[in-house]
């Protein structure tokens, strides 16, 4: 029992994670009809950021956080002007290539230049566990968690709060309608997959400070991000956060019953019985 | 005020409008009536910058618009009420009003103008805080006038404001149409509805497949063959 409530914790905190990559993934969507096949690759590349940092100047992952946001914000901004605006009159398919062609390139240059060894940063600000009668709590993972938490919702806030950030939401609802309010809407979708890409810059510092550094990183939380963005409904950023936790929780709990080997199995498992059951998923709950 | 000079317009290759003319001068109500595909949709797009017309320009107090980009037209001060009302039905109320004033920078204008449009709608005041999709059809186009009014607009252009509206507060939007021309607002208004149309308009417009076919002030047109017979049935 102890071990079934210590494995729901680390799901949670794996899943407040997901929730805040789904949640950049699930805004691009959203705005654009864009499906980011090199969102996990970004991850990789601002977890990589983080470690360099850390390694050449001594910078703390946790204080790589804004460095990482303003660096993938601005990787972002060019990826969309320089790449994916080309690509958005021509078949959702060209889209469909193009982001996986970039996930693809992103990878293996990174194996090229850093090699696909594993690395980690090993004395950050953060480290142990905290013993809460019996649970165990490891800092750095509940810092990150917390640190994604923020940050989600501080997108909530912006998104719901400020006059830009209504106007992306105007633009994902309505994008005729959105023009008709003389809205740039090309410069909306520069926005967004500027901020969705810095959301996973964000995660990319927070996840250095105790996860595994290497080039391929991306490609299973990109994987896992793309069936929580379906399953908490295409474009819903409530839903994708909603859905985030669940697929944490599914996946840690799911590994521990049965064989960790076994949990993305799970995963996909529960998204297939969900979109059989409601094909537009979570959305609307 | 605004002048269309031998307007076509098209959709890949197919013409929606074509070789059109008209015009509206300041402070009138104009209605441009015409049956279902007529092209009068297709017209207002064209004139706020969604379409780019193929032939002919659109002139807004003698500045060539057309071929701007909408978000540059609407600084213009024009304003558009799209057909069906297109509110952001997942936002409230008070945020389809401040989506219609986007393009003022200016918080304090904004303000006066939110004052403005609750004057002219008093029940929006308690309704601000809900869910926009949630109001009735009549509702959702008084809020969509609203909305299209936030950005005070020299001219405001109305795409069917009676479609999807219960008869009963059909009326009260040609009322309001009145009101906002009484305030010193150009309107041009798109109807199927034409009899109302022709009652509230100084001039009008008949737009037939793509082409301008009749002009004239509302009782001239109510009384012609053409608009007895093709529109009001009579
Ligand atoms: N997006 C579109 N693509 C292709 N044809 C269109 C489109 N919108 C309208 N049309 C066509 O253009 C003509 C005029 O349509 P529209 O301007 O909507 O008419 P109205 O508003 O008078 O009902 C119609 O024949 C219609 O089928
Ligand atoms: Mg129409």
């Amino acid at each position: 029992m102890d071990q079934l409530a210590q494995q729901l914790v680390n799901g949670v905190l794996i899943g407040l994670v997901y929730s805040l990559l789904a949640i950049g993934l699930t805004l691009i969507w959203g705005v654009m009809n864009v499906l980011n096949f090199a969102h996990g690759e970004f991850l990789m590349i601002g977890m990589f950021l983080s470690y360099w940092l850390y390694v050449m100047a001594g910078v703390d992952p946790l204080f790589s956080i804004p460095i990482n946001a303003v660096a993938l914000f601005l990787l972002g901004m060019l990826v969309y002007r320089f790449i994916i605006s080309k690509v958005m009159k021509g078949p959702a398919l060209a889209q469909l290539v193009v982001t996986f062609g970039i996930s693809i390139f992103l990878a293996n240059f990174a194996a090229l230049v850093w090699t696909p060894n594993f690395r980690s940063i090993e004395h950050t600000l953060l480290s142990g566990t905290w013993d809460i009668s019996g649970l165990k709590l490891s800092i750095p993972k509940f810092v990150t968690s917390i640190g994604s938490v923020a940050t989600s919702l501080g997108l909530f806030c912006f998104l719901k709060k400020t006059r830009i950030g209504k106007a992306i939401l105007a633009v994902e609802m309505d994008r005729e309608a959105a023009v008709i309010m003389g809205i740039n809407t090309e410069r909306i979708n520069s926005l967004s997959f500027a901020i969705g890409s810095a959301l996973v810059g964000v995660a990319g510092a927070l996840l250095a400070t105790h996860y595994y550094i290497y080039p391929f990183v991306g490609g299973s939380f990109g994987t896992i991000c793309f069936c929580i963005v379906a399953l908490g409904g295409f474009g819903s950023i409530e839903g994708a956060f909603v859905a985030g936790i669940l697929v944490g929780v599914v996946q840690t709990l799911g590994g521990y019953i049965f064989d960790p080997a076994y949990k993305l199995a799970i995963v996909f498992i529960m998204y297939l019985i969900t979109v059989w059951i409601r094909p537009q998923g979570l959305r609307g709950w | 005020m605004l002048l269309v000079n031998n307007l076509s317009v098209g959709y890949k290759g197919l013409l929606a409008i074509q070789d059109a003319s008209f015009k509206v001068n300041k402070g009138e109500i104009v209605s441009l009536i015409g049956s279902n595909g007529a092209g009068k949709t297709t017209m207002l797009k064209a004139i706020l910058g969604l379409l780019k017309p193929m032939k002919g320009e659109i002139r807004l107090n003698g500045e060539v618009i057309s071929g701007q980009p909408a978000y540059d037209v609407v600084k213009k001060k024009i304003s558009l009420v799209p057909e069906g009302r297109r509110l952001f039905s997942r936002l409230s109320v008070q945020d389809n009003l401040l989506l219609g004033a986007y393009t003022v920078q200016n918080k304090d204008v904004i303000a006066e103008s939110l004052e403005m449009v609750l004057r002219l709608f008093p029940w929006v005041k308690e309704r601000a805080g809900q869910r926009a999709g949630t109001l009735s059809g009549g509702e959702q186009q008084q809020v969509a006038i609203a909305r299209g009014l936030m950005s005070r607009p020299d001219l405001l252009m109305l795409d069917e404001p009676s479609l999807g509206v219960m008869p009963k507060v059909v009326s009260e939007i040609f009322t309001t149409v009145e009101r906002i021309a009484a305030e010193g607002v150009t309107v041009l208004l798109v109807e199927q509805n034409v009899f109302e149309a022709l009652q509230v308009c100084h001039r009008a417009y008949v737009l037939q497949t793509g082409r301008i076919v009749m002009e004239g002030t509302g009782p001239e047109l109510s009384q012609s063959d053409l608009v007895r017979k093709a529109y009001l049935g009579m």
